[in-house]
């Protein structure tokens, strides 16, 4: 299946320090994909420098590209109307996402105005509907809420009836339930997929916990350091990890289920991106670091059906190491 | 609302009476009008009938709560030099100060805001820094020092101004400008500030992520946030439309409040004195209120007590 | 076996004026909690925001008033707050906050903050303590060369650490954590929570964990509270909790939690905003979002009540069975 849009390369520097370095993924229609990693690895930078939504002073090279259309270094009208058309975002804390000082209606009616060109009544009555579809009851009167009179889990639902606005192919949800509580966490993740499902929308699932992401999406992309390490089928990631970093995550998750064991920590913390080791960036906290990990960057490679590993030991294998590059061939 | 106001004007109230009474009592203590206003060469006789006929021959507390009778009254008393209601003589200066410290206001808002709002949208551009370090310079440099380099500069060297007076609009050019750089700067300063502040939140974000083109981010998202601190400095400048131009008009002898002010002080002129700090008081007070109101116009989350939601 | 901490029958209520001249409101925001620690057990405290665990924790340390109830510390009441025996019973209670940055003191040194209550409290030779605080930090894994640095200068993990390691200094029997690694990333957060349970293996220590994060909590505590608009609706040890939860809360809370593995399960999402303790609903708090409410849960308050050696429960409907 052809991709709706696809990441080429992907890097951004800030003050001359890489933060994200050279990231390659498609992204196919309707599907759904997480994207985990620690504070620092890039899984936010990243969309937010294919969206355009860096500051000044990112320097941002690569390639992203959405049917057709090169997003990077495109003219800010262009951006515009893919942000918020084609491609909808939702963030963190909905409390500080949304304008305090604008009436909820007038913010959705604003995305509507530049997504559909409808204004006054029209845009009103869209803008109840929107409301209805996220699940926010008496929608007519929340129209002319202000932010802080609604709930968090609320506010979130103004968000993504907002993100819905421009009728997106693809929703990147930025850690979209971090900071609700764990049963309005559901409610917003359930409404998202069954979003995702009706409207045949891509999500992008970013976020910290991989518990999250193993029930939500289909597929998963864990970073470290500005690179993806590992992606995989969620099934098959979590029934067995290649990654010596993934899986190092999966054993230092505490679990709900089964007999309590002592957690297994990753020892030493996230390398400091302004001195990174000259091998692999995971290298100094590895179990199974070779002597190749010392000098040499690994590269994403295929490792059997679906997924990719970006490691230098061999044990990172299902079976044999497969080196028909079709993804990676650019990667370079 | 009403429980709101009425506590407010209360407080403004309060805030009044105690201005009031400490410049009663500072100026009572610091030196005896008599002496002052009759000279050196009065006989005893003719001071101590000066001082009967005024009553400060009273003690300090028989005469505050008089005044206090006569203010509930609305007598503000009478100049000890001139014989004239003071209220009359000072409202008779208002429309000197105003001419001057309007159009200052004018300028501060004209100029301070859009520079303010510039230099943070460029940050850290050239113009920027040149914003900044004029902003800088024009509130360190004391108001005396810049209405001097202005005299030397347009009256002294190039001659094109008055130096001091006020027989046409040209002699009011200096004055003005003196009072609203000094202000403009403050205000570049603090909308810059407030505008940075905005535009790192997270809403700005969002409002690009759903395609507003920036410049209606700036206008629609950024500036009603940005303005609600911008007001509080603004409110105090409105404040100070009175009191604000004392340093100015001695330095460009300009017959308004604050040189009455200044020459009222030296000769102990009491009612004179206590009329022009009650009035400063109320403006200010007035204009404290109104940007109380004005937060809950601009901001919604002020509308309500923070206690109707719990939770957290 | 005794108790170290021994609470009975806390309460707290806030008064708070609703609108600028609207009426006052009685909010309680914790009701009825019994709870004990013994030497060496770490009981679990769990509940979303609004749920007065954290209002809990700082009660039982005395940073609280107590509207009602009763907390004994190693069988003695505790002394009034601020009094000079609260201050030196301080020393054997510590608190561990979220956010360590907030913590600690950003122009001190951390080897100076880790020695500061030895100073404060007069613990040991003055010409010890520097090594005291070195052996501290060595104990929460940090090694000399971090208490030379400043805050700013560590990372997160680091400094959880460092506040663990001045909490330690005056060799506290109790330990209040509230949230003590909510901020910390996944493979952090695992070490600050084994680093915790090493603490205890070895020094006895008791602790009251509070956590939102059911995982962490059930891989930390002996026993677990879940508590819901300040009452504890089900209590259990936290090999079965959450394996079998009986009331529908904590059915709810752990349907809730992701967990690799388990499969993409369907399950009925809890409707409804999280409550709002400004607005409790009338007799089980819970019933207007719960799932098999019936019409006697909206009347009548359910008690805590034992359903078998470890487990208790406030629920009309498992209490009957």
């Amino acid at each position: 299946m052809a991709a709706l849009l696809s990441l080429r390369d992907l890097r951004v520097a800030f003050d001359g320090v890489a933060t994200l370095r050279g990231l390659s993924l498609d992204i196919a229609p309707g599907e759904a994909l997480g994207m985990v990693g620690e504070s620092g690895c890039g899984k936010s930078i990243t969309w937010l420098a294919a969206l355009g939504l860096l500051p000044r002073k990112a320097r941002v090279e690569g390639s992203a590209r959405i049917g057709g259309t090169e997003l990077i270094g495109a003219p800010p009208a262009l951006l515009d109307d893919i942000r918020g058309g084609r491609i909808g975002m939702i963030f963190q804390d909905p409390a500080s996402a949304l304008n305090p000082v604008l009436r909820i209606g007038r913010q959705l009616a604003e995305a509507l105005r530049l997504h559909q060109g409808l204004t006054g009544e029209a845009a009103r009555a869209e803008a109840k509907r929107l409301l209805d579809i996220v699940g926010i009851p008496d929608a007519a009167r929340r129209l002319n809420a202000y932010p802080h009179e609604l709930s968090g889990g609320q506010n979130q639902r103004v968000m993504i009836a907002m993100a819905l606005a421009g009728n997106p192919d693809l929703l990147i949800a930025d850690e979209p339930t971090t900071a609700l509580d764990a049963t309005i966490q559901v409610q917003i993740l359930d409404l998202l997929g069954q979003l995702r499902r009706e409207r045949n929308m891509a999500l992008v699932l970013i976020s910290h916990d991989l518990g999250l992401v193993a029930e939500h999406c289909d597929r998963v992309a864990v970073m470290y350091a500005g690179q993806i390490v590992e992606e995989a089928p969620s099934d098959d990631l979590f029934a067995r990890p290649l990654h010596p970093y993934a899986e190092g995550l999966l054993r230092a998750l505490p679990r709900l289920t089964g007999p309590r064991q002592p957690l297994d920590p990753i020892p030493g913390t996230v390398p400091d991106m302004r001195a990174l080791p000259p091998g692999c960036a995971f290298g100094p906290r590895c179990p199974r670091r070779i002597n190749a990990c010392r000098s040499t960057q690994p590269r994403l490679r295929e490792a059997g059906r679906g997924r990719r590993v970006n490691c230098l030991n061999d044990t990172a294998s299902p079976a044999a190491s497969g080196t028909s590059g079709r993804m990676t061939g650019d990667a370079a | 609302m009403l429980r709101f106001l009425s506590l407010r004007l209360g407080r403004a109230a309060l805030t009044i009476v105690l201005v009031v009474t400490f410049a009663f009592v500072v100026l009572r203590l610091s030196g005896d009008p008599a002496m002052l206003i009759m000279g050196a060469e009065a006989s005893p006789e003719a001071i101590a009938a000066f001082r009967a006929s005024w009553g400060l021959d009273e003690p300090i507390w028989v005469q505050y709560f008089a005044y206090f009778g006569a203010l509930a009254q609305g007598d503000l008393g009478m100049s000890m030099r001139d014989g004239r209601p003071a209220l009359d003589m000072v409202l008779d200066r208002v429309p000197a100060t105003l001419a001057l410290t309007v159009p200052a206001l004018l300028i501060k808002i004209g100029l301070g805001i859009p520079a303010g709002i510039y230099a943070a949208l460029h940050r850290d551009s050239a113009i920027d820094r040149a914003v900044m370090v004029l902003a800088i310079a024009g509130f360190t440099v004391p108001s005396f020092v810049l209405s001097l380099l202005l005299v030397l500069l347009f009256a002294v060297k190039l001659g094109w101004l008055p130096s001091g007076g006020n027989q046409t609009l040209l002699h009011a050019v200096l004055p003005v400008l003196t009072l609203g750089i000094g202000g403009a700067a403050i205000l570049a300063r603090f909308t810059r500030s407030a505008m940075l502040e905005v535009l790192n939140q997270p809403y700005v974000r969002t409002a690009s992520a759903k395609g507003v083109p920036w410049r209606r981010v700036v206008v629609g998202h950024v500036l009603p946030n940005a303005m609600i601190p911008t007001v509080t400095i603004i409110g105090f400048m409105v404040g100070n439309l009175i009191a604000g131009a004392v340093v100015v008009e001695s330095v460009f002898s300009w017959p308004g409040i604050g040189r009455m002010l200044v020459t009222a002080v030296a000769n102990r002129d009491l009612a004179v004195v206590q009329t022009i700090l009650l009035l400063v008081a109320a403006t200010m007070v007035a204009a404290n209120l109104i940007v109380d109101l004005l937060y809950g116009v601009l901001d919604p989350r002020l509308r309500q007590a923070p206690a109707a939601r719990g939770g957290h | 076996m005794s108790a170290l901490l021994d609470a009975r029958n806390l309460g707290r209520t806030y008064r708070m004026r609703q609108g600028l001249f609207g009426r006052v409101l009685d909010i309680h925001a914790v009701d009825g909690v019994d709870l004990s620690v013994a030497p060496g057990e770490t009981l679990g405290f769990v509940g979303e925001s609004g749920s007065g665990k954290s209002t809990t924790g700082r009660m039982v340390l005395g940073l609280e008033p107590l509207d009602a109830g009763e907390v004994r510390f190693e069988g003695e009441p505790l002394p009034p707050t601020g009094s000079p025996a609260w201050r030196r019973q301080r020393t054997r209670m510590q608190m561990i906050f979220q956010d360590p940055l907030a913590a600690l003191d950003r122009r001190l040194t951390i080897g100076v903050q880790v020695r500061e209550p030895l100073d404060i409290h007069d613990i040991g030779a003055r010409e010890e303590r520097d090594e005291r605080a070195l052996s501290l930090l060595s104990l929460v894994g940090l090694s000399p060369v971090h208490a030379a640095r400043y805050p700013h200068e560590l990372s997160g993990g680091q400094r959880q650490r460092a506040v663990i390691a001045r909490a330690l200094a005056t060799e506290p029997r109790l330990l209040v954590c509230d949230e003590p690694v909510s901020a910390l990333d996944v493979s952090i957060q695992a070490q600050v929570v084994t680093l915790l349970q090493k603490l205890q293996d070895n020094l006895g220590i008791g602790m009251l964990f509070i956590s939102h994060d059911l995982r962490v909590v059930r891989q930390i505590s002996h026993r677990i509270a879940v508590i819901y608009l300040g009452r504890i609706v089900e209590e259990g040890t936290a090999e079965d909790l959450f394996q079998a939860p009986l009331h529908p809360y904590t059915q709810a809370l752990v349907a809730a939690s992701p967990e690799p593995g388990r499969g993409k399960i369907r399950r009925q999402p809890l409707q409804g905003d999280p409550p709002n303790p400004a607005d409790r609903p009338s007799g089980c708090a819970f019933h207007p979002r719960c799932p098999v409410a019936e019409a006697r849960c909206r009347d009548s308050l359910p008690s805590l009540t034992p359903v078998d050696g470890t487990r208790r429960v406030a629920c009309h409907l498992v209490s009957r069975q």
